[in-house]
């Protein structure tokens, strides 16, 4: 069953552009029963999941010499974020890239492969496979940014490119490394190898810090932040919607959390620096949104102090932070997804996203309009929406730990968010429009369903939120909590 | 050990390069010259001294072998980048459709 996460997308990716050629809604059907298919798997994954690992030796070579693939209710997680925000992207593209860009079979290749990449970045064992799903990934994304090839889109994705290689260079290079310490890449493996040589080891750390800094940029963390506000602006709607909500996730904090906390060993000196990586992103991502008019941008940087609240959730190394920050990454892929969605369908139907030019458009646009009302509710932490629940989580951990300055930061920057959304939904959608514009119409079918069905997500999480924390978050907590426990897992010794 | 250190030197003159020359072609040679720094890392780390190749043979015993591995990595790795570099090239030719220019502090139309 494991391989079908990456199969299936891979499948696709490479015979869409052979029959999009002659047949016109092949690649859209292909794509968005692809993606149904992914959200069946990975759902029904969580019940096969509950403690532990499933383990898939590709080309029957076993672990620790061939490749493995590896599910634990971690990679669940991560599998359930990325095929959900995936499919309903690739539903609302339907209408959207039709409209807007030409080549769809293009298009619907490329996010094919970046699913494909995403999902191999999941459920992989083996460090070196990791590392060629990430770039799959990576190059899919810079492809992604570019699609319209404007100018600001072709120079957002060179920024995004120069990043993200100088990103994929420092991960292959700590990779290299390790392969030369311990001989070997089978992810348990190494956390075996690295136990028997004893802790501080001076390579190792040079290794984890080398792992740092390269999946904080991936993941958009504050000293290395420059490139995401101007790619996931650029991008199409429901890519911006995947990157923000999805790539910078997996890529980022997902690997981070897998190699720091299950191979190399979590210790107190990387809870300081994930901590305060956390606590800078929060800041200067809520400072630098609140001045932007321009509603994407503007998102943007507020992914930025969203993924803060997560890594400073899982800094705090406890058992209710740790729950916290996996919570708060479930969550804010919903929302942040689904603004990025409404962001979307703005510029649709307005042809600009400067938020000072649109105005009153709730009244011509009802479901964009109470769609993004509840994503900016959930954004800011208002109850009983998800974004509530999650932050309280990580407040009360910070407690419990003594860790003040963190907890009243959390709170303040709460409090800007808040302000942030108030200022796009007054001038976006509530305030009268002075000279009105007139043949605003409403998004098409496929949009609309696909922003709603999003926000029927906010409210019910954060309406039956013990249920998921006790299904989905809470058993990848315990992964991580677990730390080297994993090598039994995958390698199955006792 | 000195081979290993001027490794972590050509990537720091490639990541110099990447980060600081103005022109988009000088950054992306500067990316190959990062690249070809880690592929020759994980060649030297896979390098034993006066060792054989590891082929499988009833005849013969190989005992000292040079690790097979990093080389398969290398392979792919080398791919990676040429799909890293060719996309690289493509976007870079576009820009200088749009902007007829390669130099940086011209292309800037993003800020804030």
């Amino acid at each position: 069953m494991i391989p079908l996460f990456v199969a299936i997308p891979l499948g696709f990716a490479f015979l869409i552009p052979l029959v999009s050629k002659y047949k016109e809604g092949f690649a859209r059907a292909c794509a968005v029963a692809g993606g149904f298919f992914l959200v069946c798997v990975s759902v029904a994954s969580v019940y096969w999941i509950k403690t532990g690992a499933m383990t898939y030796a590709v080309g029957g070579w076993k672990a620790p010499f061939g490749i493995c693939m590896e599910l634990d209710a971690l990679s669940v997680l991560i599998l359930l974020v990325i095929n959900i925000i995936g499919f309903l992207a690739l539903v609302y593209s339907a209408e959207y890239i039709k409209k807007r860009y030409t080549s769809p079979g293009l298009y619907y290749t490329l996010f094919c492969l970046l699913l494909a990449g995403l999902n191999g970045v999941a459920i992989s064992g083996d460090l070196f496979n990791m590392f060629v799903f990430l770039e799959i990934t990576s190059i899919a994304s810079y492809a992604l940014v570019a699609f319209g090839t404007e100018a600001e889109e072709l120079e957002a994705s060179f920024k995004y490119m120069v990043l993200g290689s100088i990103a994929s260079a420092l991960i292959l290079f700590a990779i290299g490394i390790l392969l030369a310490k311990v001989s070997t890449l089978n992810m348990a493996d190494i956390a075996r190898q690295l136990m028997r040589q004893g802790p501080g080891n001076i390579t190792v750390l040079y290794c984890a810090a080398l792992f740092t800094m390269g999946f904080a940029l991936k993941a958009g963390l504050v000293p290395f932040h420059t490139w995401l506000a101007d790619a996931h602006p650029a991008a199409p709607a429901p890519v911006s919607a995947m990157l923000s909500g999805v790539v910078i996730k997996t890529l980022g904090i997902y690997q981070l959390v897998r190699v720091i906390f299950n191979i190399i060993g979590f210790s107190q000196a990387m809870s300081f620096i994930f901590v305060w990586l956390g606590i800078i992103s929060m800041v200067v991502g809520v400072l630098l949104a609140i001045g932007q008019w321009d509603f994407k941008r503007l998102l943007a940087y507020h992914s930025i102090s969203q993924i803060g609240y997560v890594v400073f959730g899982i800094g705090l190394g406890t058992p209710l932070g740790i729950i916290g920050g996996l919570f708060h990454l479930f969550n804010h892929s919903l929302f942040k997804s689904l603004l990025f969605l409404n962001a979307g369908a703005v510029e649709f139907a307005t042809g600009t996203r400067r938020l000072e030019k649109v105005a009153g458009l709730s009244n011509e646009m009802p479901v964009t309009g109470v769609t993004s009302l509840i994503a900016s509710l959930s954004i800011a932490g208002i109850p009983p929406l998800c974004g509530f629940w999650s932050k309280l989580i990580i407040i009360i951990a910070a407690f419990q730990v003594q860790h003040f300055f963190g907890a009243i930061v959390c709170l303040a920057v709460s409090m800007v968010t808040l302000a942030s959304f108030l200022k796009v939904q007054k001038y976006a959608f509530a305030r009268k429009a002075q000279n009105p514009v007139t043949g605003i119409k409403e998004v098409p079918l496929s949009m609309k369903v696909s922003m709603v069905s999003l926000a029927i997500l906010c409210v019910g999480v954060g309406l039956f939120f013990p249920v998921i924390i006790n299904t989905v978050i809470k058993p990848a907590a315990d992964v991580l909590l677990a730390g080297r426990e994993y090598i039994n897992w995958v390698l199955g010794v006792k | 050990m000195s081979l290993y250190i001027l490794c972590t030197v050509l990537f720091a003159i490639g990541l110099y390069c990447l980060l600081v020359k103005k022109n988009l072609v000088k950054k992306i040679i500067g990316l190959g010259i990062m690249e070809y720094a880690i592929n020759l890392f994980f060649i030297l780390a896979g390098y034993r001294t006066a060792a054989e190749a590891p082929i499988l043979d009833r005849e013969l015993a190989i005992t000292n072998f040079v690790d097979p591995l990093p080389q398969a990595l290398i392979l792919t790795s080398i791919v990676i980048g040429l799909a890293v570099t060719a996309l690289m090239v493509a976007i870079a030719v576009r820009l200088y459709e749009k902007y007829r220019t390669f130099d940086i502090n011209e292309i800037r139309r993003l800020r804030g």
